[in-house]
């Protein structure tokens, strides 16, 4: 049976230095600070490399959920990012909707998507998901390179930035603090989600999935949810990635971003929401700094991943006590 | 064109692309039925056989030239040098992993993936490469529907590789070996099976196969890429699963089943070639709904 696995904890290994709720409190104001007078300290280039940084740290956290918390592999999540994208892209372009109704939609739709996907295969073999999840990324990328209201290999141009109570959501810093808000809500969302009975059932699931079936949780179910709450998760960043970028295109939703969003997820590793960030961070900073190895970086991100398996599977966040 | 030229080209066409669909497959299913894994790296592998035809032929070409005997000697020496490749992966990525939870030794495979596309694009700078061997256009006319030589060489190779495996697994001491381990490693441990050594074997000739499958490949269609072993991994798949994940003679007809399916499902009013792929992988899932086990698979309970 798997090895024994301490119940994930927010803070790992750092519970030891940060064992009162002051430390963390004061801890987690440091951050939100740095956080938030970013934008000011490091120029407007790093702004947008930050922008893009929470943006995965959204994605990454949405994939922990189903990756992490559920222990389902998905290779195919940059179609959830695709699905949320396109939905917003083709409502307020093609119909004029406004961006704010067509966020209910694009999570409907990825949601549905979730259903249909994880429907059928979640009632098999885990390995199965893996691929058919692989596939249907590759479904979604090819019809929207070949569907006329998807705009075919040039995508959708034009999309038209959000106003909110009168503020016009359209610089670059504008961007970033409203990904700043999404992702400190998504991170408030994950911590719910992990303490919750649904939290507990992901728990029982990826670790023994016939005891837990046997003590009554009803597996199939549990892992749809935690497909469908990832797909959330994937369409929110998706729709908001459409109108901070007002351009799509298909090749934004290739295999190669699934497989970036996953290595965010087990870089960091999976199930702790700070090493999750870490990750996101890493991914996205990583090749910026590596910028002259050209493709070259990607080697060594695939070198690194492999060593992270190998080596340390509970990735570069400190491990919590085994309590 | 008249329909029925038109159908009888696309049963040729099917045909090719079924059998390098069928010899993917093949590694795909020896793995999991010995090692109950998934091995994503498997359509990469394709794709470094690929690679390493291309090298092995302007390697033998001084002597052998860049005809038919040139390309025999590459995908020959393509595959035993895949095979080893299979097998070193094996020993250094898989081996550790195999007590693992069923969700590190995915992820791992992935990353063995990753590594084997990402290697081959920095060493090949990310370019279409042409893969030209001189093979000629000629062919026979069979009832007026062409057919080349390429095409007949190709699913006559690949015929005969997969009549050889068919012989060697039910034939040889080494087949059984494996049979006996995909049915209860543990148990043919006690029996005096050398395990380790059974896996490396079925390794080695998964790899092999898909390294063969990939030569031809590059010399039938005249290029290579770094990318191409992504598709047909994620094809391979889809007919390991038609025919029944874990069954030999599954993976052959599963192969040919899909390379079928796809040449005349591309002939459907609405489905043009850019639909291709959305429509295997439509394929696939329905089969996974309608009949998981396959075409000729063993209903499988999920572990204990």
């Amino acid at each position: 049976m798997a090895e024994y696995e301490p119940r994930p904890s927010a803070w790992g290994g750092l519970n030891v230095l940060l064992d009162t709720p002051a430390k963390r409190g004061i801890a987690i104001g440091c951050v939100l600070l740095v956080m938030a007078v970013a934008p000011m300290l490091f120029g407007p280039y790093a702004t947008v490399i930050l922008t893009n940084a929470l943006l995965y740290s959204i994605l990454a956290l949405g994939l922990n959920i189903v990756v992490g918390y559920a222990g389902l592999l998905d290779l195919g999540y940059a179609a959830f990012f695709a699905v949320g994208a396109y939905a917003v892209g083709i409502l307020t372009t093609t119909f004029g909707w406004n961006f704010w109704a067509t966020l209910p939609v694009a999570v409907l739709a990825a949601m549905l998507a979730g259903i249909i996907i994880g429907g059928p295969t979640l009632r098999l073999r885990s390995d199965y998901l893996a691929i058919v999840t692989l596939g249907f990324g590759e479904i979604v990328r090819i019809a929207a390179r070949n569907l006329k209201i998807t705009g075919a290999a040039s995508g959708i141009t034009g999309i038209e930035q959000p106003w909110l109570f009168g503020w016009h959501i359209a610089t670059p810093v504008d961007f970033y603090y409203v990904f700043l808000v999404l992702t400190i809500i998504g991170i408030l969302v994950s911590v719910r989600l992990a303490n919750s009975r649904l939290g507990r059932a992901w728990l029982y699931v990826r670790h023994d999935e016939d005891a837990a079936e046997a003590m009554g949780i009803d597996r199939v179910r549990v892992k749809l949810a935690a497909y469908v709450i990832g797909a959330i998760y994937g369409s929110i960043g998706g729709a908001f990635f459409a109108v901070n970028f007002t351009a799509i295109s298909p090749e934004s939703f290739s295999f190669k971003q699934s497989t970036l969003f996953l290595m965010a997820v087990i870089l960091g590793g999976m199930g702790k929401i700070p090493g999750v960030i870490l990750g996101a961070f890493v991914v996205v900073l990583a090749p910026e700094l590596l910028r002259d190895l050209g493709s070259f970086r990607y080697l060594i991100f695939a070198v690194g991943l492999l060593l992270i398996m190998l080596y340390r599977p509970s990735g570069i966040w400190p491990v919590g006590n085994r309590r | 064109m008249t329909l029925t030229a038109i159908l009888a080209q696309q049963l040729v066409n099917g045909l090719v692309l079924g059998s390098f669909y069928a010899l993917v497959a093949l590694g795909y299913t020896m793995v999991f039925g010995v090692v109950k894994l998934l091995n994503f790296a498997h359509g990469d592998l394709y794709m470094v056989g690929a690679f390493g035809g291309f090298i092995a032929l302007s390697l033998v070409s001084g002597f052998a030239g860049v005809g038919w005997l040139g390309v025999a000697l590459a995908i020959l020496l393509s595959m035993i040098a895949v095979g080893f490749l299979g097998v070193v992966i094996e020993r250094i990525a898989y081996a550790p992993m195999l007590k693992a939870p069923r969700l590190s030794i995915l992820i791992t495979a992935l990353a063995v993936s990753l590594v084997l596309q990402n290697g081959v694009l920095t060493l090949s700078n990310g370019q279409v490469m042409a893969f030209s061997p001189k093979l000629g256009f000629a062919g026979i006319d069979v009832f007026g529907l062409f057919i080349n030589y390429k095409q007949i060489a190709l699913a006559g190779t690949a015929a005969v590789l997969m009549l050889g495996l068919e012989l060697f697994i039910s034939r040889t001491q080494y087949g059984r070996a494996m049979r006996a381990v995909s049915v209860d490693k543990d148990m043919s441990e006690l029996m005096g099976i050398d395990v380790n050594r059974v896996i490396a074997l079925t390794f080695f000739v998964g790899s092999a196969l898909a390294a063969a499958a990939g030569t031809m490949a590059g010399a039938y269609y005249g290029s290579i890429w770094y990318f191409m072993g992504f598709l047909i991994g994620l094809k391979a798949f889809t007919a390991a699963v038609i025919g029944g994940i874990g069954s030999i003679p599954g993976a052959m007809l599963g192969g040919l089943t899909l390379g079928l399916l796809e040449s005349f499902g591309t002939q459907i009013p609405g489905i043009g070639s850019e639909w291709k792929d959305v429509f295997s992988f439509s394929v696939l899932i329905v089969v996974l709904v309608l009949k998981p086990t396959g075409l000729l698979g063993k209903s499988e309970q999920e572990r204990m």
